[in-house]
């Protein structure tokens, strides 16, 4: 007898995994669902089309859940560094669970979807979900209710034509709202949670319905000639030419955000009040700074720099790469790595090794491709 | 001349004691759009099973094995430019490397192509 049998779990399906596979997707494994790398256009393809028109992207392996009741804002606050209490209703806030010596312990999206009692949406990464919600429920103080979401699908619209086309299913859209801002509408007489948000660094939206409608609104939007279905691979090109971090690759539980190069995400009033995990940590490296940064890489010719790629500034390794890749829109690879502070001023010449080869890698700011998203009054 | 196919999805056209040597379309087809190619320069000796090259897709880097053991006589310098040449015609323009083999008798046990066609219907 063996007590060492290891039982695989087989992937879980996603509500739209039929849809997927009569478009002709191919079905890979990730983060715990089966889930679709590429379609028949391949991802090179469907890259340059969310660049050009609107991509589909189905997301619902990420992890929704709410968490709401009377002290809902103050009780995440706790646990997360944004600034919730000034987070008004059907606004949106990148934000970062944190343990209490300052690591990521997952990224995430929170919402004030606020309508009467305090009510905070949450959108973390798939293959953290189960972790986040142990942790949410083991910190969360009576009251507050936490309500894991698993009957809810998430798609992404994303592109410059996502705004024109979501727009023709529900009027007045693409004015109504600005980047980070959400809403609810009706499809038919299925509610829908519209996002303006996304993770390829293009205008967008986020839709989370009930994934028994998943199907009838992926139709929908199908039907629009502005409109392709997209693969994980090109969600992985488009939001690495964004310079956004993926978590497990360039931002884990051994990171603090400054290091990360997210320091953004810890406002300002949270500095000053210290009240949230690794608060003491983090202040200290925002203040004297952090040896080392996320900084992007450029490389020339075709060969990339990918994730655990040594680099070197003469014969001294100053750092390492943790995503990278061939970037499409610009035609050379690109790769985020944590290099030591005394290397990280843009233009700054490194190397990347690569199958033994010194690779030419240039610092620059991420990102890579312009942002464009859309904030309202600058139209 | 004839053709072969290797388990690591490379083919194989042998003309007397030179050979031709690319990746099948299966393989091009799994991997997706190349983006980077690297063949081995002319005067490489390789060894059968051993690292000849190196595709990357997209997603990843994935390295390419000589089928047989010989000597680079010409490498398909297109493949430098234009990587999507083995995406289009992974069996015909988009070729690696042609070599001298070193030993016919390598080519014992590679598989015909009504074989590979029945080892790839078998990997699904």
């Amino acid at each position: 007898m063996s007590d060492s049998t290891v039982i695989e779990r087989p992937p879980a399906t996603l509500p739209l995994d039929g849809w997927h596979r009569a478009a002709g997707a191919r079905m890979v494994p990730f983060a715990g669902y089966a889930m679709p790398i590429q379609y028949p256009d391949g991802i090179i393809a469907e890259h340059e089309w969310t660049r050009t028109h609107a991509g589909l992207f189905d997301v619902s392996h990420m992890g929704q859940l709410t968490v709401g009741g009377t002290g809902a804002a103050a009780a995440l606050e706790a646990l997360l560094p944004a600034d919730l209490q000034a987070l008004a209703p059907g606004r949106m806030r990148y934000s970062l669970l944190l343990n209490d010596s300052g690591g990521v312990i997952d990224d995430l999206i929170v919402t004030n979807v606020s309508e009467g009692e305090p009510t905070y949406f949450l959108v973390v990464n798939g293959a953290t979900k189960d972790g986040d919600i142990a942790h949410l429920r083991t910190h969360l103080p009576a009251g507050v209710v936490l309500t894991p979401l698993p009957e809810l699908a998430l798609l992404a619209l994303q592109g410059p034509e996502a705004a024109l086309v979501l727009d023709r299913v529900f009027p007045g859209i693409a004015t109504e709202l600005g980047f980070m801002e959400a809403t609810s509408r009706l499809l038919g007489e299925v509610p829908v949670r519209i996002f303006r948000s996304g993770y390829t660094g293009e205008d967008g939206f986020e839709l989370s319905l009930p994934a028994v409608d998943a199907v009838t609104l992926a139709d929908r939007l199908m039907a629009e000639e502005e409109v392709r279905p997209i693969g994980l691979g090109a969600r992985d090109s488009l939001r690495l030419e964004a310079g956004l971090p993926l978590y497990g690759h360039d931002l884990d539980i051994d990171v603090d955000p400054v290091t990360a190069g997210l320091a953004f995400a810890i406002t300002k009033a949270r500095r000053a009040d210290g009240g949230f995990p690794g608060a003491g940590r983090i202040n200290a490296l925002l203040r004297d700074g952090a040896p080392m940064r996320r900084v992007g890489l450029v490389l020339e010719g075709r060969m990339a720099a990918r994730e655990g790629s040594p680099v070197f500034a003469g014969e001294e390794q100053v750092g390492r790469v943790t995503s990278g890749g061939f970037s499409p829109t610009l035609g050379h690879p690109i790769a985020l790595a944590f290099v030591d502070t005394a290397h990280i001023a843009p233009g700054t010449a490194l190397f990347a090794e690569v199958r033994g080869k010194r690779l030419p890698a240039t610092v620059a700011r991420p990102p890579f491709v312009p942002h464009r998203y859309y904030r309202k009054g600058e139209a | 001349m004839a053709r072969y196919f290797t388990t690591e999805h490379e083919w194989i056209e042998v003309d007397g004691d030179t050979a031709t040597i690319g990746i099948t379309d299966h393989a091009q087809s799994q991997l997706g759009d190349l983006v980077f190619v690297e063949v081995p320069a002319t005067g490489t000796e390789l060894v059968k099973g051993k690292e000849a090259g190196v595709v990357e897709s997209v997603k990843a880097a994935s390295d390419v094995y000589s089928p047989v053991s010989g000597t680079v006589i010409e490498s398909n310098g297109a493949l430098e430019e234009d990587p999507s040449l083995v995406n289009s015609g992974a069996e015909s323009e988009g070729w690696f490397y042609r070599l001298t083999i070193a030993d016919t008798a390598e080519l014992d046990g590679l598989m015909d192509e009504a074989a590979y066609k029945e080892f790839v219907a078998g990997l699904d």
